[in-house]
């Protein structure tokens, strides 16, 4: 279940890169990076568990499988926090340094 | 257990050769104009490979500490407290993290044949052009 999620997370963010950021102005390939790099990763750790149970791995307990999925949407949304942490740090449009500096009239 | 040290450990080397390489590229800078412009400089590749290897191992650090694999004081590792259970960690790294390592690469492999093929167009349609 975190290895559906991660990937559904790493096509969707590849999918808005591609179309949204050209310029790459707002750090999508950022999480293209995180996302995919963590579903090859859990690829390969579901190949060597499906080694392991065999047939059983595509049966999990239903406690198992809530708290896969718990762990998918924590996933996306930790790497979604960095990403958000990292676009305002980065500040490639300069919203963050306009509001800091704005005078008050 | 602690399979996400081997992806780790390897994007700590790419992370230094990849600066080597930028160092290297911003002495000899090489082509200049359209032909530079459509060669993708190897330095830019390698940080494809980091990208994957630290996004990768970072989400799946988080996961060891959700499943408590991975505490925030010594030894860090639960695995690592005690003896058989630190067999069997190296026994997983060597296995499982290792693979993880060599898919990442072997994807990051891929993605440096396509840009092959995409820069070899460029460079084709450049020519072309010169050419009419």
């Amino acid at each position: 279940m975190t290895l559906l999620l991660t990937v559904f997370a790493a096509v969707a963010a590849t999918v808005v890169w591609y179309k949204k950021d050209q310029d790459g102005s707002m750090k999508t390939s950022l999480l293209c990076f995180m996302f995919w790099g963590a579903s090859i990763m859990w690829l390969v750790d579901a190949v060597f568990e499906y080694a392991e149970l065999g047939a059983g791995y595509f049966t999990p307990a239903a406690a198992d499988m809530l708290n896969d999925a718990f762990l998918g949407l924590s996933v996306i949304a930790l790497a979604l926090i960095v990403w958000v942490a990292v676009l305002l740090i980065k500040d490639p449009k300069g919203r963050v340094k306009g509001v800091l500096f704005r005078k008050k009239s | 257990m602690a399979c996400f040290l081997v992806p780790t450990a390897e994007a700590l080397v790419i992370s230094a050769v990849k600066k080597a390489e930028s160092v290297k590229e911003k002495k000899n800078p090489g082509a200049s104009g359209e032909a530079k412009a459509e060669k993708i400089p190897f330095s830019r590749k390698l940080s494809w490979l980091t990208g994957l290897l630290w996004g990768g191992a970072f989400l799946l650090a988080f996961e060891h500490v959700w499943h408590g694999e991975v505490v925030p004081f010594f030894p860090f590792l639960t695995a690592a407290s005690n003896p058989e259970d630190a067999a069997e960690m190296l026994h997983e790294m060597a296995t499982t993290g290792v693979t993880m390592a060599a898919a990442v690469t072997v994807v990051w492999i891929g993605m440096l044949a396509a840009s092959a093929i995409i820069e070899r167009r460029a460079r084709k349609a450049r020519e072309a052009k010169e050419g009419a």
